[in-house]
């Protein structure tokens, strides 16, 4: 009987985490980045609360951005190498809703965690206590959207030597509106705004992204891999 | 109807006679727009009433923008023709785009931040216009630097075709983020529905110049395009007699 392709789906996704679980180095590596780079801005801007209060919203969101970069590395390059995608390709199933399944995995395993240790961040910075959920909330969905954006660039470069610098000039044009609704949706929160419509915004790329993204991002890994 | 001229297209020693034929008409007839447009707008048209003759930038400023969305278009265009239909030529003629596109996008941002100077009081200003333009500049650079990083040139044709039909999302941005943003920038005067707000005497100056920049980018893109066939058809026996 043929696996249906939610159910070839279901599978990539679980065999994702499952990898994850068992590499957490890879996981814990953007995380301790995104902490690093936000410890980074206290020391060479200034230590006073109320400037870096001001300074948050686009410290957490580069923080955010760059290490999903660092993130995006790992979503396809090692499966190619080994030759999974190949096998992906050939299985006779949508590659589509695989590479879908994989990059809700990715999102699952970097961004979800990325948001919810965001908070230790933001009170370093000094952002307030009841800011936390949209702080938390716009990380969450921004890099949602950030994963489906960046699995098309990150197909995209897996033919190219030097993928590393490339996959960033590829993917920081296309993530603008994401950091522009992300980070207008933290500043909102931290100074107790309504974050509702940069979040409809920010669903809005992501529910773009959902739709076009696999498709895309399908093509470009059939191209990488001829 | 008629396909031939589409099946034609697909053929590189066919484009490389056409665009030998009309590079030097299409040169032509921009120096010449070229030249009439220029000596409208910076002779013949009146001084802006609130920017005096500085307004004159626009001459420059508005048609190189303009060209720049129109060109990614053509590219992203070229790219799909390439992808559905396996052309081969089409995707030497995106190729032969990028670099005039990233140009253009050069020429508007620079001449805008002359202009910026004297009448906003700075060069650069974190506006919306202004910043998606930027972007538009990056993306080209991606275009271009995919392009060169992948080995395999029909990997690099089929890879970089998909990157710029994706960043077709950002060409209404640019075009209507004016518009959307209430902004530093001015809101489009040629461009909309009905009457243009610009003067006659101001605005024939600025539609030929317009017309003189597409040719040129016309005349420019037929020339890469020769280059970039002879590039990739040097083993080709036509090439040869063309050559020869």
């Amino acid at each position: 009987m043929k696996t249906s392709a939610l159910a070839a789906a279901r599978l990539v996704a679980l065999r994702d985490l499952r990898l994850a679980f068992r590499k957490p180095s890879q996981l814990l590596q953007p995380l301790m980045f995104f902490m690093i780079v936000a410890t980074l801005f206290p020391l060479s801007l200034s230590p006073e609360m109320s400037r870096l209060r001001d300074a948050a919203p686009g410290v957490l969101w580069i923080g955010a951005l760059l290490s999903s970069l660092l993130a995006l590395e790992f979503l396809f390059r090692e499966d190619a190498v080994d030759g999974t995608l190949e096998q992906f390709a050939l299985s006779g199933q949508s590659l589509t809703w695989m590479l879908f399944a994989k990059t809700c995995t990715h999102w699952l395993i970097t961004g979800v965690p990325l948001a919810l240790i965001a908070p230790v961040a933001a009170a370093a910075l000094g952002v307030p206590g009841e800011a936390m959920w949209g702080v938390v909330a716009s990380l969450a969905l921004g890099s949602f959207a950030m994963s489906l954006v960046g699995s098309i660039s990150a197909g995209l470069t897996l033919g190219a030597r030097r993928g590393g610098v490339l996959l960033s000039l590829l993917t920081l044009p296309l993530a603008v509106p994401i950091l522009i609704f992300g980070a207008r949706a933290t500043e909102l929160a931290i100074t107790g705004g309504n974050i509702a419509p940069p979040m409809y915004l920010l669903g809005a790329i992501a529910m773009l992204g959902v739709t076009l993204a696999p498709l895309a991002a399908a093509a470009a890994v059939r191209i990488g891999l001829e | 109807m008629n396909w031939t001229w589409f099946h034609r297209l697909a053929s590189p020693p066919h484009v490389y006679a056409f665009a030998q034929r009309w590079t030097r008409w299409f040169g032509g007839a921009a120096a010449l727009a070229m030249l009439i447009a220029l000596y409208g707008g910076l002779l013949l048209a009146p001084p802006d009433y609130q920017q005096k003759d500085a307004f004159r930038m626009v001459y420059v400023h508005a048609p190189g923008a303009w060209l720049s969305l129109m060109i990614y278009t053509t590219m992203a265009v070229a790219a799909a023709v390439g992808l559905i239909w396996r052309m081969k030529v089409a995707h030497a003629a995106a190729a032969a785009c990028a670099p005039v596109g990233a140009w253009f996008t050069v020429v508007a941002l620079g001449t805008g931040m002359l202009w910026g100077k004297p009448m906003w009081g700075a060069y650069w200003v974190w506006d919306p216009r202004l910043t998606s333009e930027l972007v538009l500049l990056f993306l080209y650079l991606g275009y271009m630097g995919l392009r060169a990083g992948i080995e395999d040139p029909a990997k690099a044709d089929k890879a970089s075709a998909v990157l710029a039909v994706v960043g077709v999302v950002n060409v209404p941005i640019i075009k209507f983020s004016v518009e959307w943003w209430n902004s530093l920038h001015q809101t489009p005067t040629v461009m909309q529905m009905g009457k243009p707000k610009m003067d006659g005497d101001m605005l024939w100056p600025l539609l030929l110049m317009f017309v003189a920049f597409a040719l040129y980018f016309v005349a420019v893109l037929l020339t890469r395009l020769r280059a970039e066939l002879l590039r990739r058809e040097r083993n080709a026996s036509w090439i040869r007699e063309v050559v020869a």
